[in-house]
């Protein structure tokens, strides 16, 4: 029932979490450990855990210099689904983060956790590329601002640096007010990941903005812009060709949870529903 | 690594060394000797290991038992006896919600987290809680019964208190 063996540091301060990952070799951070303690099971070596979740300015939701909101990386997705703030100007992200797991994982998961493990078939990433979010990272030396854009680079690999801690996601005031739905396709409702999903939103004053993602379906979370533009241009008449651009753009494997044939069958037909119901 | 924490369980406050690398699963069953909640998949998959930390439902696989210092958890040992069951447990015996019972402390314990948050839920926020609690006996839905039926009686419960 033991885990192989490792050490447990708490960190009080993100200065102090830097050096307990910094004075011993293989340490990794750990929010709300759903994903890593289930990697140290099977298959991932830690030497030492710096534990993230009892740093203060870490469980904050705060609003962000430019007006948008800023989500501590320790937050939960439990208590970034309720918060009143983030419901109200960012739907689309709420809808995506409350299908995560199931319910007692949201207690623990977070966002940043979520990302960090730069799954393809992370829920919340999609929402995050949709609504141009950015990582704030921070080092010894310095803290960097990486556009989510830019964060995945493939299955597991982000663009995070060793030793680069993410202390915060940072949402912008331009996309506040997308609403959103996401469509994902499980083996089972609970738990499992998804086998393909895609996130459409509309928002934007004056001419509608839309936006498309898609999850599970390509090496990385993938957005769209090929599909939101034609929606942009052209309306709900583009409903049909904004889905086949959507299926053109992904790049589905076969695995156990569904063959490449289904999740590019499905993110046409998952495409074209929800453009349909938004428009 | 050992790290000594002080704990409140099920109301009584616990002071223990614990290894890094014990969850809070094996902290309940191997070191309190509390075997109500299960080892099942020990991934988070299946809910059987299912206990609240500070009120909230979470998985005692995938919780290091270091992180507990300061903590509070509740198990389902601590939520009736015999003979002064807990609404939920005798709406699940009415209701033959339970079959080999390997899943049935974790599905209370969910449930009791979620009737906390919510005395009256609908079906569907029910089926949504117990998304990450698997029992493969029951077919769920004498537990969906059982419990809608206990809430029921947990409202009437909290009515007449604050009466």
């Amino acid at each position: 029932m033991l885990l192989p063996r490792f050490e447990y540091r708490a960190a009080r301060t993100v200065g102090e979490a830097l050096t307990l990952w910094a004075e011993q070799p293989g340490a990794r951070f750990m929010a709300g450990g759903t994903d890593l303690i289930a990697q140290m099971r099977t298959r991932r070596k830690v030497s030492r855990v710096v534990d993230i979740k009892q740093i203060p300015e870490l469980n904050q939701i705060r609003e962000s210099e430019d007006g948008g909101v800023a989500i501590g990386a320790a937050v939960a997705l439990s208590a970034l689904c309720e918060h009143p703030r983030v419901r109200e100007r960012y739907p689309a992200l709420v809808e995506c983060a409350c299908q995560v797991g199931a319910y007692a994982l949201r207690n623990r998961a977070t966002l940043a956790g979520n990302l960090c493990n730069a799954s393809p078939a992370a829920d919340t990433a999609v929402a995050l590329l949709a609504l141009e979010a950015k990582v704030v990272a921070t080092n010894m030396d310095r803290s960097r601002v990486i556009p989510v854009e830019e964060f995945f680079l493939g299955p597991g690999k982000s663009a995070l640096e060793e030793g680069e801690l993410v202390t915060e996601i940072v949402l912008p005031a331009r996309s506040a007010g997308f609403q959103g739905s996401y469509h994902r396709q499980s083996r089972r409702r609970g738990m499992d990941l998804a086998s393909v999903a895609v996130l459409v939103a509309k928002g934007g004053e004056g001419a509608p903005r839309y936006r498309v993602g898609l999850v599970s379906v390509a090496p990385t979370p993938l957005r769209v812009r090929a599909a939101e533009e034609l929606m942009e241009r052209e309306g709900p008449s583009a409903i049909a060709r904004a889905a086949e651009a959507a299926r053109l753009a992904c790049s589905p494997i076969t695995d156990a949870r569904a063959s490449a044939e289904y999740r590019r069958e499905m993110v046409g037909v998952l495409t074209a529903r929800g453009l349909a119901a938004l428009a | 690594m050992r790290h000594t924490i002080t704990v409140r369980v099920n109301g009584v406050e616990e002071r223990h060394e614990v290894d890094a690398n014990q969850t809070l699963l094996s902290f309940l069953r191997d070191t309190l000797n509390l075997t109500g909640a299960k080892q099942g998949c020990n991934e988070g998959e299946c809910g059987s290991c299912m206990v609240l930390l500070d009120g909230k439902a979470v998985n005692g696989c995938l919780t290091l038992a270091a992180e507990l210092d300061g903590h509070e958890v509740a198990t389902i040992e601590g939520l009736g006896q015999a003979g002064a069951l807990h609404p939920l447990q005798s709406a699940f015996l009415k209701h033959h919600a339970v079959q080999c019972g390997f899943c049935t402390p974790g599905v209370v314990m969910t449930s009791l987290a979620l009737l906390q948050e919510n005395p009256k839920p609908t079906e569907l926020q029910l089926k949504t809680a117990l998304a990450g609690n698997l029992c493969r006996c029951t077919g769920y839905r004498q537990i969906l019964d059982a419990i809608q039926d206990a809430a029921k009686t947990m409202r009437a419960q909290s009515k007449r208190r604050t009466a």
